[in-house]
């Protein structure tokens, strides 16, 4: 569920047809002057996803322009649950004659959101559902069928609303209902919903949650990230969520979940697969002590391509005592792929730690022994299982692992770089795959052709070539299987090399 | 499918021409699912997929292969709800709804439409139903040489939130022996067609089955009603139950959309304590559960595998 801030909100309700306090944004104490000279004294509200912001301290009513800089200048310069406070609400007062609550709810199991009223404002609906059940109606919305004002009016009378106001507020529940469903929100909180002496019905307070799964069809909505993060994105977030955006071959979720830790402190690199696989996989390295930097889940079938970013991104984590993957065990995909991409972000980056993977399920034989073999010229200790170890298993043999400390390895590995590139085309996702024909020519496993997932590479006078176009190749008959480089370097002669890019994160992450 | 329509439903897959569709097509065929169209719309008249012949509309594959009872859905997440209501209004009863990503407004319209046809639907966001022996409907186990290595026939009936657990579960259940009478993907999302609860009443109703493994996770309700249909005798056989997320914190998705903890709801010790309360056994691994299972079989005198 994707927040949105109170004055988005208030923004979309106004829309619909909803009275809202006259307001102004503020972003800099250079805004002060403008707004008090429009709106007068009023009350100032940092725009956070935080409830009970009064006792924060973060809902002010300066009196003068004076008060209204200083409010400003406090507000701005704090943060609240890691997020920077960016934005201010400065709104007109209200002359308050009676609050209420009205919401709009999503209830698992139902197949409509409910309507929610309240005589009574101001505390949290569970308080007033159980304080005043008597103050309450629920009523649920069918979006094809909206009610017309006239059927809310017995159940307005019902809570103890009489007189004109049944009016007011039935076209004012109507607005809300008719909001909600346009912007497809999950939740649309107003509380207080306020009755005023001059007798107007306005949104005060405003919470909307809208489902992450249709913020494709609202850009107006402006979010950068449809995930519930629990925080602001981070730089390596948004750095994956560049990463997943576009690509919808196979999922690619990337959560951080401890930053500023030290070496041997027990944080882990994690690399999951399938949301409940992945939880699982946490409990047990939970079990063992080890807290992970991240949570990430792959799946859905996604290419080797997506595997690796997402490997060099967890990579990426300065200070992480290891990296380790799981899934469930049995997954219905082709394993190796997970493998290729896995090897060549251990090839790139060779960490000086220990790495644990399960990947279990169709073809895991090949992934393990990709997994393992193509790493055995690395610092890192590589250690892959397949579906009938457990995930309890592979937890304990990475704490064997870490309490064992890593055998020295050699020199430093060498992977053959190819001299200049013969031929090359591009991918989806903007990579490059090329091979140096000086090194296929006395290549004499053609691996490259072989494993290739697309079967679009033919062999014309002893080199590989495309036997598609390369727009064709560049339009995603390339699936960036990973064959051509990582298989090519540890059966064939070093010659094809796949470059991805991963936007933001060469030029230093910290 | 013992729960769902068995050998002689007839099944339809829309999107069969994307990869995906193509893919999944060629598992159903394989194990032996009555697939006996595709609808691609568009696409109708093309070259069959996997010998499947493909259609523009759920009607015209009606109109040559008489009722439909089930369609398997690959059409991107944006075209989900108009597949599933043609289908509904093309008269089949089931649908099996495999995208992620399905707008929620999106479900509940389906939802609606399932009331008014008189249908139901599984998923979205859910890898299938699958019935050793019997078929396949949607993508578990991704071929069919996995799908008769790693299910057997048997006693235990499986309903999970996670893709990857049914999985998992039932491999580890036929290699202590122990086979399965159907495996069910509920879907991860928040709003779903056939929730735990509803599957559970299922396995309840059903002759084949004589326990039931519940695989949950932290978010909602569906644990809860479960315990809830247990406490009230709605439910009298065995569960084994496990739950996934404990070591998550409140407020962090974890990929599935209805894995989030809000306030006091959908908490990992929530849903242990009832489950526990209603007499179910909750296990902290999943690979306890085949030993877990093989008690309460021993106990009851119920034989592992069914031939």
């Amino acid at each position: 569920m994707s927040k949105l801030f109170e004055y988005q909100g208030k923004k979309l309700l106004e829309a619909g047809g909803f009275k809202i306090p006259r307001s102004m944004i503020i972003k800099s104490i250079s805004d002060a002057e403008e707004v008090f000279e429009e709106i007068g004294s009023g009350v100032l509200k940092a725009q956070v996803f935080t409830t009970g912001r009064a006792a924060l301290g973060l809902v002010k009513f300066p009196e003068t322009l004076k008060d209204l800089h200083t409010y400003i200048g406090e507000m701005l310069s704090q943060s609240i649950k890691g997020y920077k406070i960016e934005t201010l609400l400065f709104e007109e007062k209200l002359d308050i004659k009676q609050e209420y609550f009205a919401g709009i709810i999503l209830s698992t199991g139902k197949s409509s959101p409910t309507l929610v009223f309240s005589s009574k404002g101001g505390s949290g609906i569970e308080e007033i559902v159980s304080k005043y059940p008597e103050s309450v109606f629920f009523l649920d919305i069918n979006p094809d069928k909206i009610p017309l004002p006239f059927e809310l009016i017995p159940l307005l009378k019902d809570t103890g609303i009489s007189g004109r106001i049944l009016n007011l507020l039935s076209s004012s529940l109507i607005s809300l209902i008719k909001t909600a469903i346009k912007n497809e929100a999950k939740s649309l909180e107003i509380n207080p919903l306020v009755l005023t002496k001059e007798g107007k019905i306005i949104a005060a307070d405003c919470h909307m949650t809208v489902d992450d799964y249709a913020v494709f069809r609202h850009p107006e909505f402006g979010i950068e990230i449809a995930r519930e993060l629990g925080h602001p994105p981070t730089e390596l977030e948004k750095i994956a969520w560049a990463v997943e955006k576009d690509d919808y071959r196979g999922t690619f979720y990337f959560i951080q979940m401890e930053q500023n830790f030290k070496k041997g402190d027990g944080v882990l690199g994690f690399h999951g697969a399938g949301g409940g696989g992945s939880m699982m996989s946490m409990d047990a390295l939970q079990t063992y002590g080890y807290k992970v930097a991240n949570f990430c889940d792959t799946s859905g079938n996604p290419p080797a391509s997506k595997i690796y970013r997402a490997a060099k991104i967890i990579l990426s984590q300065k200070n992480i005592d290891g990296y380790f993957g799981s899934g469930s065990g049995v997954a219905s995909q082709e394993q190796f792929h997970s493998a290729r991409g896995i090897v060549k972000a251990l090839r790139e980056v060779d960490p000086d730690f220990s790495v644990v993977f399960r990947l279990g399920g169709n073809s895991e034989d090949k992934a393990i022994r990709i997994l393992e073999d193509y790493t055995k010229d690395l610092n890192c200790s590589v250690k892959c299982f397949g579906k009938d170890t457990s995930v309890t298993e592979c937890a304990g043999e990475m704490d064997r692992m870490m309490k064992e400390g890593r055998e020295e390895r050699g020199e430093d590995i060498t992977n053959p770089e190819p001299h200049k590139f013969d031929y090359s085309f591009y991918t989806v996702t903007g990579g490059t795959v090329s091979f140096d024909y000086s090194l296929c020519k006395t290549c004499l496993s053609k691996v490259c052709i072989k494993e290739c997932q697309g079967g679009i590479l033919k062999e014309v006078n002893g080199v590989p070539v495309l036997n598609i176009t390369k727009t064709e190749a560049t339009s995603g008959k390339c699936t960036e299987c990973l064959a051509c480089e990582v298989e090519c370097l540890a059966i064939g002669n070093g010659g094809g090399k796949i470059f991805l890019p991963i936007e933001g994160l060469e030029g230093g992450v910290s | 499918m013992s729960i769902l329509p068995g050998k002689s439903g007839k099944v339809i897959i829309q999107g069969i021409t994307g990869r995906e569709g193509r893919a999944r097509t060629k598992l159903m065929v394989d194990i032996g699912t009555n697939v006996v169209a595709g609808v691609t719309p568009g696409q109708g008249g093309s070259r069959g997929v996997w010998g499947v012949p493909v259609y523009d509309t759920v009607n015209e594959a009606v109109e040559i292969h008489g009722n439909i009872d089930i369609t398997v859905v690959f059409v991107p997440a944006p075209l989900v709800k108009n597949a599933v209501i043609e289908s509904f209004a093309s008269g089949v009863k089931l649908a099996v709804i495999v995208p992620d990503r399905v707008p929620v407004y999106d479900v509940m319209a389906i939802a609606r439409a399932a009331g008014e046809y008189g249908a139901r639907f599984t998923g979205p966001n859910t890898l299938g139903v699958l019935s050793p022996g019997i078929g396949v409907l949607g993508m578990i186990g991704g071929n069919a040489d996995s799908v008769r290595k790693w299910f057997k026939p048997g006693p235990v009936g499986i309903t999970s939130r996670s893709g990857g657990l049914t999985t998992s579960t039932a491999y580890y259940l036929s290699q202590a022996g122990i086979g399965q009478s159907t495996i069910v993907h509920v879907g991860g999302d928040s709003i779903i067609g056939l929730p735990h609860p509803e599957v559970v009443k299922l396995f309840q109703d059903d002759p084949e089955t004589k326990l039931i493994v519940l695989l949950g996770e932290i978010g909602g309700s569906q644990e809860e009603d479960v315990a809830e249909l247990m406490s009230t005798g709605k439910v009298t056989k065995p569960v084994v139950a496990y739950v996934g997320g404990r070591g998550a914190k409140e407020g962090t998705q974890f990929s599935h959309a209805g894995a989030i903890i809000e306030g006091s709801r959908g908490t990992y010790q929530g849903k242990v304590d009832s489950l526990r309360d209603a007499g179910a056994i909750v296990v902290d691994d999943i690979s306890s559960i085949p030993a877990e299972v093989k008690k309460i079989l021993d106990k009851l005198g119920i034989p592992y595998v069914r031939d």
